[in-house]
């Protein structure tokens, strides 16, 4: 084993994951902007509008569970962090909903 | 006094303070951007005397700022990878490489700016304007503040004068890099892509 993979190997096991790893994750989030940015141009018909907030939402959880380890992390900082973002989400969702933005 | 408490790091729990104490401010984070892209959400078909979302935004220039974004995230976290190493001059090379990328978006922002108000859109031409130009400006700020991070950072390694453990203080700087990135991901989605 060399070095650089030993190195790879124990950093894997303190953070989750390796450096090909993180390419890999890396290249996947690419692709999924590309798929992004082709329902500009392609018509999606219907399923446009979901489409686009399930990649967005597959993005945001990939960077927050692999690049910012919180999926290899103690469970403390996923609940701090997510307890913002659902208060986040739910604060302003009522507030949309106040003036009547999902009926318009 | 033990070395823990003089660096703050570990608590009665095992958890890093620090690290802690960055979780719940990116929690918090998440309220003061959750606040801007629904007023933005809002405003954005209030264009009155102004023009269209949809007239003015060039949608393959803000992908490639895009994706620079989204690679300089990749660069973080092999920073990252590099310092938990303890390999300085790879830790180094990324987080400068970090910062150059997140410079590379916010001279996109800069060119986008200067774009829409040459086009009429000022500050204060409509709602739209105002929402657009407020939620996209704290965005490009919190990228100034880490790409301004992530140089004092590559400057205080050269002189080795590091507080705490090192790679802890560039995972706390790439947990913030990361945040700016994933709430770029949003405001891709919900600002440009998704027509008023």
């Amino acid at each position: 084993m060399t070095t650089e993979t030993a190195h790879d190997a124990v950093n894997a096991e303190n953070h989750g994951m390796s450096n090909a790893g993180y390419i890999r994750i890396a290249a996947i989030l690419a692709a999924i902007t590309a798929l992004e940015v082709s329902t500009v141009y392609i018509d999606f018909g219907p399923f446009f509008l979901p489409a686009l907030l399930i990649m967005m939402a597959v993005k945001f959880i990939m960077v927050v569970s692999y690049f910012m380890h919180l999926k290899f992390d103690n469970k403390m900082f996923s609940f701090m962090f997510y307890a913002g973002l659902i208060l986040a989400v739910g604060v302003y969702a009522a507030f949309l909903a106040t003036f009547k933005f999902f009926i318009q | 006094m033990t070395d823990a408490v003089v660096h703050g790091h570990e608590s009665s729990t095992g958890i890093s303070n620090v690290k802690l104490g960055m979780w719940a401010f990116l929690g918090s984070e998440c309220l003061l951007f959750g606040g801007l892209i629904s007023t933005y959400m809002l405003y954005r078909g209030r264009v009155t005397g102004g023009p269209r979302p949809a007239q003015i935004f060039d949608i393959p220039f803000t992908s490639v700022s895009s994706f620079v974004l989204l690679m300089s995230s990749l660069t973080m976290v092999l920073a990252v990878s590099a310092a938990h190493k303890n390999e300085d001059r790879k830790t180094n090379l990324w987080l400068t490489v970090t910062a150059l990328l997140g410079a590379t978006f916010v001279g996109g922002q800069v060119y986008e700016f200067t774009a829409f108000y040459n086009e009429g859109l000022g500050f204060s031409t409509s709602l739209f304007g105002s929402s657009f130009y407020t939620l996209t400006g704290f965005h490009g700020v919190h990228v100034t503040v880490g790409i301004i991070m992530l140089m004092a950072l590559v400057g205080i390694f050269k002189r080795s004068e590091v507080p705490g453990k090192k790679a802890e203080v560039v995972e706390m700087i790439g947990l913030y890099w990361h945040f700016v990135d994933v709430i770029w991901i949003i405001i891709f989605t919900l600002v440009y892509l998704i027509p008023v």
